[in-house]
C-alpha cells in the first residue's frame, strides 16, 4: 500500500492508503477524503480534482499529462507550478508518502 | 413560488450520478433535513460512463463508485439500493416504494433513462449496456465472442465498438440513419469517425435497418445477415418518465420543468437524463443524456431547496466519447440542420442562424476548454457575440479570442 496525505484548505492533513495504479484522485474518494469532486471520474474533461503537489514530490509525480494544462486552466481555484489534476498522478512504490495540498474550491 | 424554510425531509428517485450528486449537494449546501436515496439497481451509486471504456478492458467494479459506503453514513445520506418507486401521491405528499409508503417534503425524480428497444425480431438475444450488471454481462460474453454486431451508432455503440477491436474481436456496426451519431455531430465529425473506425478494422453498415436477431448473428431488411455471436443493443434511450406521467405531470420527451428545474408541482423537481428543460441558450425545451446535465442540475436544485435561489439554470453543456484513441468532446449541442463550418486546427464550428451552437473537437482540449469558457460568457453576456461575422473575422480559431 501506498501512503498519501492530503492537506485540506484549513491546513488539517488526512493519509489514506491507497493501491498502486490507483490515481490520486481515485484514493481519496475510496477512502472518503473531501476536496475531490472528479466529476467526470477521471476521463480529463473537468478540472474538479485539482491539487497542488508538494514541491518536494514534483519530480517524482512528473510533469502534467497531454492536455492537462488545457483543462487547468478552468480550475475553479488559482494553479501554480505545482497544479495537477490528481486523476493523471498513478501511485507507484516511489510516490509512497506523497503529499498534495487540496485547494479552497473545486467547482 | 415564494420561497419557505427548506424542506424537512427530501426524497431522491434515481441513485444515478444525477441522484447522487443532489445528495451530496444537499450537504454541501448545510442542509440539516433527512435525505433518503432510492435506487432501482442494487449496490451503491456508480458512473456509467466508464461502462463503455475502462471497465469494458478492466472489469474493476469498484473503480466505479461514486463514493464509498462510509461516505453516506458521514453525510447522513439514507441510500436505499434495489428498491423501485413504483407509484407518487402527490396530494398525500408520499412515495409508494417496495410495499411501504415514503413520504416526502420535496421529491426529486432523477430517473434517468432506460434503452429503445426497436421492433426486431429476436431482439431479446441482444445485450445492452446501460448498468453494471448489463456491463458485467457483456465482459463475459466478450470473452467467447469472435464477431460482434453493434445495432447503433452513437457513442456507447461506438465506444464498445472500438474497445472490442481492441480486443481483437471482428466488429460490425449497424446504423439505420447514413451516418455515425447523427443526432449529436456534425456531419463531417461523422464522416471523420467513420473513417477513423473503418481505419481500425470496424465494418460499418450504414443506411441499413437490423430486422432480426438470431444465434446465427443479425439480418438486415434486405434480406442480407451477418454473422455474429454476440449482439449488442445501443439504439438510443428513453427518458425513464412513467412514474411522473402517472402522477400527472407533463411530460414531453422527459419530465417537464421550468429554468429553475421545477415540476408544475412546486414540491417535485425533475433533474438529469429524464429531464426536460429551457435551454439556457435558446429557451427551446430539450433533454440531455450526459454527466454534465446530471450534476449541475443536482447543484442548482441544492442550491434552490437550501437557500431558495431561483436564478435560472444557466450552464453550458459539453459531452465525451473515447473511440480507440480518439477523444470527442463537445461544447454546446447543435441540432442536426446546424451549419458546420471547419476550422484549420480541425475543430468543428456550428451555427445555428448566426449564432454558435457547438463546438466539436478531437483530441484537442485546448480549444475545447476555451469554447467551454467563451459560451459560458456568452450565457451570461448575449453582447458577448459568438456570431459567425466576428468568428469569421478570426478565421473561426477560438484561440484568437
Amino acid at each position: 500500500m501506498i501512503k498519501v496525505t492530503y492537506i485540506h484548505p484549513d491546513g488539517s492533513e488526512e493519509t489514506v492508503e491507497g493501491r498502486e495504479g490507483d490515481s490520486v484522485m481515485s484514493t481519496a474518494l475510496a477512502q472518503g477524503v473531501d476536496g475531490i469532486v472528479a466529476e467526470c471520474g477521471g476521463s480529463m474533461m473537468c478540472a474538479t480534482c485539482h491539487c497542488h503537489v508538494d514541491p518536494d514530490w514534483t519530480d517524482r509525480t512528473g510533469a502534467r499529462k497531454d492536455g492537462e494544462e488545457d483543462m487547468l486552466e478552468s480550475a475553479a481555484s488559482p494553479v501554480d507550478e505545482f497544479s495537477r489534476l490528481s486523476c493523471q498522478i498513478k501511485l507507484t512504490p516511489e510516490l509512497d508518502g506523497l503529499r498534495v495540498r487540496l485547494p479552497e474550491e473545486q467547482v | 413560488m415564494a420561497w419557505g424554510p427548506p424542506p424537512a425531509r427530501v426524497v431522491i428517485v434515481g441513485a444515478g450520478q444525477g441522484g447522487f450528486q443532489a445528495a451530496a449537494s444537499l450537504r454541501q449546501e448545510k442542509f440539516e433535513g433527512e435525505i433518503l436515496l432510492i435506487g432501482a439497481e442494487e449496490g451503491l451509486p456508480y458512473q456509467r460512463p466508464p461502462l463503455s471504456k475502462a471497465y469494458l478492458k478492466s472489469g474493476d467494479a469498484e473503480a466505479l463508485n461514486l463514493r464509498p459506503a462510509a461516505f453516506f453514513e458521514k453525510n447522513d445520506v439514507t441510500l436505499r439500493p434495489g428498491t423501485r418507486v413504483t407509484s407518487i401521491d402527490r396530494d398525500a405528499q408520499r412515495v409508494q416504494a417496495g410495499g411501504s409508503e415514503i413520504p416526502y417534503d420535496h421529491l426529486i425524480l432523477a430517473t434517468g433513462t432506460s434503452n429503445l428497444r426497436p421492433t426486431i425480431e429476436g431482439l431479446d438475444r441482444a445485450l445492452d449496456l446501460r448498468t453494471l450488471v448489463d456491463a458485467q454481462r457483456l465482459r463475459v460474453a466478450m470473452e467467447d465472442a469472435e464477431r460482434c454486431a453493434v445495432i447503433g451508432g452513437g457513442f456507447i455503440g461506438l465506444e464498445f465498438a472500438a474497445v472490442a477491436r481492441g480486443l481483437g474481436r471482428r466488429v460490425i456496426v449497424a446504423e439505420a440513419s447514413d451516418r455515425l451519431m447523427a443526432r449529436v455531430v456534425s456531419p463531417e465529425m461523422s464522416a471523420r469517425f467513420a473513417d477513423k473506425h473503418c481505419e481500425i478494422g470496424t465494418e460499418l453498415a450504414l443506411g441499413r435497418t437490423v430486422t432480426s436477431v438470431s444465434s446465427g448473428g443479425i439480418a438486415f431488411d434486405d434480406g442480407t445477415e451477418m454473422p455474429a455471436d454476440l449482439v449488442l443493443l445501443a439504439a438510443g434511450v428513453r427518458p425513464n418518465d412513467d412514474l411522473a406521467r402517472e402522477a400527472g405531470l407533463a411530460c414531453d420527451n422527459g419530465i417537464v420543468v421550468d429554468a429553475t428545474l421545477l415540476t408544475a408541482d412546486p414540491a417535485i423537481s425533475a433533474l438529469g437524463d429524464c429531464a426536460a428543460f429551457p435551454d439556457p441558450r435558446t429557451g427551446r425545451m430539450v433533454r440531455l443524456e450526459s454527466v454534465q446535465a446530471a450534476t449541475d442540475h443536482a447543484r442548482a436544485v441544492a442550491r434552490r431547496l437550501v437557500h431558495g435561489t431561483e436564478d435560472p439554470y444557466a450552464a453550458v453543456p459539453w459531452f465525451w466519447s473515447d473511440q480507440a484513441d480518439w477523444k470527442l468532446q463537445i461544447t454546446g449541442f447543435g441540432r442536426p440542420q446546424d451549419d458546420s463550418v471547419r476550422t484549420e486546427n480541425g475543430a468543428i464550428l456550428r451555427f445555428d442562424g448566426e449564432v454558435l451552437s457547438a463546438v466539436e473537437t478531437v483530441n484537442d482540449a485546448k480549444t475545447h476548454m476555451k469554447s467551454r469558457r467563451l459560451m459560458a460568457a456568452a450565457l451570461t453576456d448575449p453582447g458577448a457575440g459568438l456570431v459567425r461575422d466576428r468568428l469569421a473575422s478570426v478565421g473561426y480559431d477560438l484561440l484568437a479570442l
